[in-house]
C-alpha cells in the first residue's frame, strides 16, 4: 500500500447536530448541520477558531462527547454502521482499531506513570488483536517508520523523558498501533516549535500515505493544513463556512470569512521607531538556574524609547530566561543591565519601587497569570494603589479608564477572570501592566494561547498604545510571521545565545545567518507543495 | 533521587530531635520533678534536695537532655519509679503488642480501603458509590469506643463470636492472638477505612479530569482499566500519605480502644504511667510515639517518590 489508493467511502458524516445540555436546561449548540465524507486515504482539514467546534466534529467521529454534549442530530456512518446507534461495548471496539485519535498536547495525553511503549501496545493487546511480542515488535516498527531515535529502546523511556516533538510522534505511534482506518489529528503540531513542526509534519504525511489511512486534519491553521489536506472545509461557531480543495480555498476562496483568514497570514505591517537614547542596555549578560544550568550566555542588546525589539528562538533557547533576567526574577551571574542610565540590581528585591515601575510584563496564559479571586478592580487597581498610592475612588477611575482603553466594557469592572474570554483575560492582563505606566513592556508570547485573529486584536492594540504612549516592547515569540509584522528590531537567540540580531528588515534579508534561515524556511507557506520544497531542500 | 531521598532522611532525623525537644520540655513542665514523686509523701524541701542531687536533678536542664537524648539513643531508656525495671523492659512487649495490632489492622483495612475506593470512583454516582459513602461517613462520625462495645455488644455479649477481652499473654499462639484481637481489629478497621477509602475515591476522580484519561477512553479501554491502570498510579502520593497518617494513628493513638479491650498495649502503660507519674516511662513513650509517627511518614515520602516516574528516573 504504498502509493495512495482513494476509493471506498469510509465514514458518511450527515446533518450532524452537537448540542450542550446540562441539569439547567439546554446550552448552546457546539455543531449545527455538518456533513461530508471521507473516503479511503483521503485527507480532510478542519479549520476554524477556537469554539468552532472543530474538536468537537473530531470527537464525535470516535463515538466520545465530552460532559454534557450531545448528538441530537444527523448520522455518523463508519462503513455504514451508525456510530450514534453503537452500544458502549462497539463503540470501545471501534476506538483505536477503527478511529484513532492524536491530540494537542502529547506531553498531558501520554499517562505520566507508564513507559511510552506499555501506551503504545495498549489497544493492541487490549482490543485481542495481537500478542503482547506481537504488539512490540509493530511499535518498534512504528517508531523507525516516524523516525524516532534508537527505536528499540525508545519506548522504555517515560514521556517525561523525551522531548515534545518525539513524543508528539510517539502519540501518531500509539494511535496507528492497531492499524485504524481513519485518524483524528486534533492541533497535533500547534504546541511544537517551527521547526520541529516541520519535522512532525512530514513524518505524519509520510505515515498516512503509507498506509493509505484516512484522516481528519484539525487545525487554526491554513498554512499547516494546506500541507497534508486533500480538501479543506471552514468552520465557524459550528457551521461549515466554506467546503472545497485545498488549492480551491488557499486561492479561490469564496466566503468573506475564509479571505480574511487566508489575508491574515499574509498581511505585514511596517513600522519604524524614532531614534533616542537608549532606554534598556544590556552588556555581557550572563545567567543560570542553580548555578548548574546555563541559559543565558553573554547576551548583549539595547532598546530605545519606542522599539519593538522581538526575541526569537525556539523553546529552550534561553528567549523566557532573559526576560526573567532583566525582570531581575533570576539573578544575573554577570554582565550589565542599565534602564535609563541607571543599573539596574542583579535582583528584584534590590529594585527600587521606580525602577520596578518602569519595567513591567504581560504573561503568556492570562489564565495563569491573573487570580482567579479577584475582580477586575483589583487586579489592574492593585498596581495603581501600589505605585502611585491613590485614593479608592481614584483608584477605580483609573481602572475604568484603563479599561477602556482596552475596549473592554466599563461594567467588567466587577467581574472576575473567569467570566471573561481568553482575548479578553490578556486584555486585562495589559492593562494590569499599563496601571503602572511604565516605560518597558515585556511579552512573553502574549498570543500564542490565543486564537489567529484574536491574536491579531491584541497586536493591534498593543501597536495603538506603543503609538499612543510611545511604550518599548520586548516581544518574545516563536512566530516569525508576528515579528516582521509588528518589531522594528530582532534578536535571534539559540541555546541561550544571541546568534544574530538587529533591524529586522536586515535580519530577515539576505545574506541570512544559517540558523535564521533554518527558522525562516520553517514557518509553513500558503502553498500546499510547501513542506514537499522544505524537506527537498534539507535532503539536498 | 536518591538526594532526595537523603533529603527527606535529613529532615526526618531532624523532626525526630525537635520532639524530643518538646517532650523533655513538657515533662520540665509539669510540676514536681522526679525527687518529689519518687519521695511522695516524705517529700519534705531537705529530703528533696537531697535526692535531687543524688538523681543529679540539681544540673541545669540542657545538661540533662543532652544525657537522656544521648542514653536513648543507644536504647538506654532510664529506670522505672514504678518498679523499679529499666524502661526499655517494660516498654518491649507492650511495643510488640501494640505493633502487632497495628499491623493486624493495616493488613485488613488498607487493601480494604483502596478496594472500596476504587470501586467507589468505577461506579460514581451509583447506588453502590452512595452506600459506602454513607456508611464510612457514619463509622467515621461515631466515637471508636461506642463502636467497641456495639461489636462487643453484638458479636462477643450476644453471639458469642469473639472474645470481649484482648488480654493476650507472652505464651499464647499466633492463632489465638489473631482471635483475640479480632475484635479491637475490627474496632480499628471500621474507624480507619472510611479516611483511606475516602482519600482513595477522590484522588483517584480529581486525576479523572486529566487529559491522558480522556485519551484512554478515546483509545477504546474499559472504564474499570482506565481507572486501576491509568489513574490509580498517578493518584498514589496522596493515598500513601493518608495511609501513612492512618498507620501511625493505628499505633499511638488507640489508647481507648486499647482501654476498651483490656489490651496490653503502648497506649495503656503511657496511661498508666502518667497517672503514677512515672517520668522516664513517660518521656520513653512519647518518644517512641514522636519516632514511628515521623518514620512512617517519612516512608510515605519516599515510596510516593517511587510511585512518580518523574522523581524516580531523571531525564
Amino acid at each position: 500500500m504504498t502509493e495512495r489508493t482513494k476509493g471506498d467511502l469510509v465514514l458518511d458524516v450527515s446533518q450532524l447536530r452537537i448540542e450542550v445540555r446540562t441539569d439547567a436546561g439546554p446550552g448552546p449548540v457546539l455543531v449545527d448541520d455538518v456533513s461530508f465524507t471521507l473516503r479511503r486515504g483521503e485527507v480532510l482539514g478542519l479549520i476554524g477558531e477556537s469554539g468552532a467546534g472543530k474538536s468537537t466534529i473530531g470527537l464525535a467521529v470516535l463515538g466520545y462527547t465530552r460532559a454534557n454534549c450531545f448528538i441530537t442530530g444527523g448520522s455518523l456512518r463508519f462503513h455504514g454502521r451508525d456510530i450514534r446507534t453503537m452500544s458502549a461495548a462497539e463503540r470501545r471496539a471501534l476506538r483505536g482499531p477503527g478511529v484513532a485519535y492524536i491530540a494537542q498536547s502529547a506531553a498531558a495525553s501520554f499517562n505520566p506513570a507508564h513507559t511510552i511503549l506499555q501506551q503504545v501496545c495498549e489497544i493492541p493487546i487490549q482490543q485481542g488483536l495481537l500478542s503482547p511480542a506481537a504488539a512490540r515488535s509493530r511499535a518498534i516498527g512504528l517508531f523507525r517508520e516516524l523516525d524516532l531515535p534508537n527505536p528499540e529502546q525508545f519506548g522504555d523511556r517515560y514521556p517525561h523523558q523525551v522531548s515534545g516533538g518525539q513524543l508528539q510522534r510517539a502519540m501518531a505511534a500509539m494511535a496507528m498501533a492497531a492499524r485504524p482506518d481513519i485518524l483524528i489529528f486534533d492541533e497535533p503540531t500547534t504546541a511544537l516549535d517551527v521547526t520541529t513542526q516541520v519535522e512532525v509534519l512530514a513524518s505524519f504525511r509520510k505515515l498516512i500515505r503509507e498506509h493509505g489511512t484516512s484522516a481528519i486534519y484539525i487545525t487554526h491553521d491554513l498554512a499547516v493544513v494546506a500541507q497534508i489536506a486533500d480538501e479543506i472545509m471552514v468552520l465557524r461557531q459550528g457551521r461549515m463556512v466554506e467546503h472545497g480543495t485545498a488549492d480551491a480555498i488557499l486561492h479561490h476562496p469564496q466566503q468573506d470569512y475564509t479571505r480574511r483568514l487566508v489575508a491574515e497570514r499574509f498581511e505585514a505591517h511596517g513600522h519604524h521607531a524614532q531614534d533616542s537614547g537608549a532606554l534598556l542596555e544590556l552588556r555581557h549578560v550572563v545567567a543560570s538556574y542553580a548555578s548548574l544550568l546555563r541559559v543565558v550566555n553573554d547576551v548583549s542588546l539595547r532598546i530605545q524609547r519606542g522599539d519593538t525589539l522581538a526575541v526569537v528562538g525556539e523553546s529552550g533557547s534561553g528567549k523566557s530566561s532573559l526576560a526573567r533576567v532583566i525582570m531581575g526574577l533570576l539573578p544575573r551571574e554577570a554582565g550589565d543591565i542599565r534602564f535609563r542610565d541607571e543599573m539596574l540590581a542583579s535582583r528584584l528585591k534590590d529594585r527600587t519601587r521606580e525602577q520596578l515601575r518602569r519595567v513591567q510584563m504581560i504573561y503568556q496564559s492570562p489564565d495563569v497569570a491573573l487570580n482567579p479571586n479577584q475582580t477586575l478592580l483589583q487586579i489592574i487597581g492593585r498596581p495603581v494603589q501600589f505605585y502611585f498610592r491613590r485614593s479608592r475612588a481614584e483608584v477605580r477611575a483609573r481602572v475604568l479608564e484603563l479599561l477602556a482603553m482596552m475596549d473592554l466594557p466599563a461594567d467588567y469592572i466587577d467581574r472576575k477572570p473567569g467570566a471573561l474570554s481568553g482575548g479578553q483575560k490578556q486584555r486585562v492582563g495589559i492593562a494590569r501592566a499599563l496601571a503602572a505606566e511604565p516605560d518597558l513592556i515585556i511579552c512573553d508570547e502574549v498570543t500564542s494561547a490565543l486564537d489567529q485573529l484574536v491574536g491579531e486584536e491584541i497586536l493591534k492594540l498593543l501597536k495603538r498604545l506603543q503609538e499612543e504612549l510611545g511604550i518599548a516592547y520586548l516581544f518574545i515569540t516563536h512566530d516569525l510571521g508576528t515579528v516582521k509584522r509588528i518589531a522594528n528590531k530582532v534578536a535571534v537567540m539559540l541555546k541561550g545565545e544571541m546568534v544574530d540580531g538587529g533591524e529586522t528588515e536586515a535580519v530577515f534579508a539576505p545574506p541570512y545567518h544559517p540558523y535564521t534561515q533554518l527558522l525562516l524556511s520553517s514557518v509553513p507557506e500558503m502553498r500546499s507543495d510547501w513542506l514537499d520544497g522544505v524537506l527537498a531542500g534539507r535532503a539536498g | 533521587m536518591l538526594r532526595l531521598v537523603m533529603l527527606r532522611l535529613a529532615f526526618g532525623a531532624m523532626t525526630v530531635l525537635a520532639a524530643s525537644v518538646l517532650i523533655f520540655a513538657g515533662t520540665e513542665l509539669l510540676p514536681g520533678d522526679l525527687a518529689t514523686a519518687i519521695l511522695q509523701n516524705s517529700a519534705t524541701p531537705e529530703n528533696v534536695a537531697e535526692m535531687r542531687a543524688q538523681l543529679g536533678l540539681d544540673r541545669p536542664a540542657p545538661v540533662r537532655y543532652a544525657e537522656w537524648i544521648s542514653h536513648a539513643a543507644q536504647g538506654d531508656l532510664g529506670i522505672s519509679l514504678s518498679n523499679q525495671h529499666p524502661v526499655a523492659e517494660e516498654l518491649a512487649p507492650r511495643l510488640r503488642n501494640s505493633f502487632f495490632l497495628a499491623a493486624f489492622a493495616a493488613c485488613v483495612s488498607v487493601p480494604l480501603a483502596v478496594l472500596l475506593g476504587l470501586l467507589a470512583a468505577i461506579y460514581q454516582n451509583s447506588w453502590y458509590d452512595r452506600a459506602v459513602n454513607f456508611i464510612t461517613l457514619l463509622t467515621i462520625s461515631v466515637p471508636e469506643y461506642l463502636v467497641g462495645y456495639l461489636l462487643v455488644k453484638y458479636l462477643s455479649v450476644r453471639w458469642g463470636l469473639f472474645p470481649s477481652l484482648a488480654n493476650v499473654a507472652p505464651e499464647n499462639t499466633l492463632l489465638e492472638r489473631l482471635d483475640l484481637t479480632f475484635l479491637p481489629m475490627l474496632t480499628l478497621v471500621l474507624v480507619v477505612v472510611a479516611h483511606m477509602m475516602r482519600m482513595t475515591r477522590a484522588s483517584v476522580l480529581n486525576i479523572m479530569a486529566s487529559p491522558y484519561i480522556e485519551m484512554a477512553f478515546l483509545k477504546g479501554l474499559t472504564k474499570s482499566r482506565v481507572v486501576v491502570r491509568h489513574a490509580f498510579p498517578n493518584a498514589l502520593a496522596p493515598i500513601i500519605s493518608v495511609i501513612a497518617l492512618n498507620l501511625a494513628y493505628l499505633i499511638v493513638g488507640v489508647v481507648v480502644v486499647e482501654a476498651v479491650f483490656v489490651y496490653p498495649g503502648l497506649g495503656q502503660l503511657l496511661v498508666d504511667a502518667v497517672a503514677k507519674h512515672d517520668l522516664p516511662v513517660v518521656q520513653a513513650c512519647g518518644l517512641i510515639f514522636a519516632c514511628v509517627f515521623i518514620l512512617l511518614n517519612l516512608l510515605a515520602d519516599i515510596m510516593a517518590i517511587l510511585s512518580n516516574p518523574r522523581l524516580r528516573r531523571a531525564r
